[in-house]
């Protein structure tokens, strides 16, 4: 994957619409989408696609929680009880990830996008 | 089932910490199968938990100057479009081919990110367009 040819604010939309059409579509997309396209499109350091990833996915998901929760599918307390434990995990996480070699990141990437892969065909 | 549910948490954070994903990969599993949530109830379910986990990874990753924040601005508003108009797409057209489609497309990508890893092992990743 070359590239792309477009220019960069062209290539951010792209991106941005490719990820959340995904999401729309399969109820994955979001960041495994955002994530490599930055990487690939617009060479991107993998540290950088994963944080600026994580400030789009915060805009995504307060927009889907405020209507899906006009729709009442929005368990709220549940989803407390799973989030803020998460506070913690991302803690951790984004701290390990700065220890880690970049490449790692990117081949623990390339292994998740495989088993979401292999989830979508067999779901 | 409460342990079950701050464990599911914690490793749907630090998957999100580490990747860049907002942890529904494991939130909606999570919700499905620890707290009984039907799926369409857990994927809505999971966007109140990935708030805070995004909120408070991308500050994180702010502090480690990682964030060009006006693309990721960029990108979450794009992707709110994209997501209307993809729930729209999803009732018109045949969801299994496309989601097959889709899932090779995934596999190829990761083999690009394995490629490049591959090729450039010591570089250490600079900041586009510095």
């Amino acid at each position: 994957m070359a590239r792309m040819p477009l220019g960069r604010p062209l290539t951010l939309g792209l991106i941005g619409t490719a990820a959340g059409l995904f999401s729309g579509l399969f109820g994955v997309g979001g960041g495994t989408v955002i994530v490599p396209l930055l990487i690939l499109w617009l060479a991107y350091g993998e540290r950088e696609a994963t944080g600026t990833s994580l400030a789009a996915i915060g805009i995504v998901a307060v927009y889907g929680a405020a209507t899906q929760g006009a729709e009442g599918h929005v368990h709220f307390w549940d989803g407390v009880l799973v989030g803020v434990p998460a506070i913690a995990g991302v803690l951790a996480g984004t701290w390990l990830q700065q220890k880690l070699p970049a490449r790692a990141i990117s081949l623990l990437f390339a292994a998740l996008l495989v088993g979401v892969a292999v989830d979508l065909v067999v779901r | 089932m409460i342990a079950e549910a701050l464990a599911v948490g914690v490793a749907a954070g630090v998957v999100a910490g580490l990747l860049g994903v907002g942890g529904g990969i494991l939130f909606v599993p999570g919700l499905t199968l620890v707290l009984s949530l039907h799926q369409v109830d857990a994927e809505a379910t999971s966007l109140v938990a990935i708030i805070p986990v995004a909120a408070v990874g991308a500050w994180r990753q702010h502090r480690y100057g990682n964030v060009r924040l006006g693309d990721g601005v960029v990108i979450g508003a794009l992707s709110v479009a994209g997501a209307v108009a993809g729930a729209e797409l999803a009732d018109l057209l045949p969801e299994d081919v496309l989601r097959a489609g889709f899932a090779a497309l995934m596999v190829a990508v990761a083999a690009q990110l394995v490629r490049r890893a591959w090729r450039q092992p010591a570089k250490e990743e600079r900041s586009p367009g510095e």
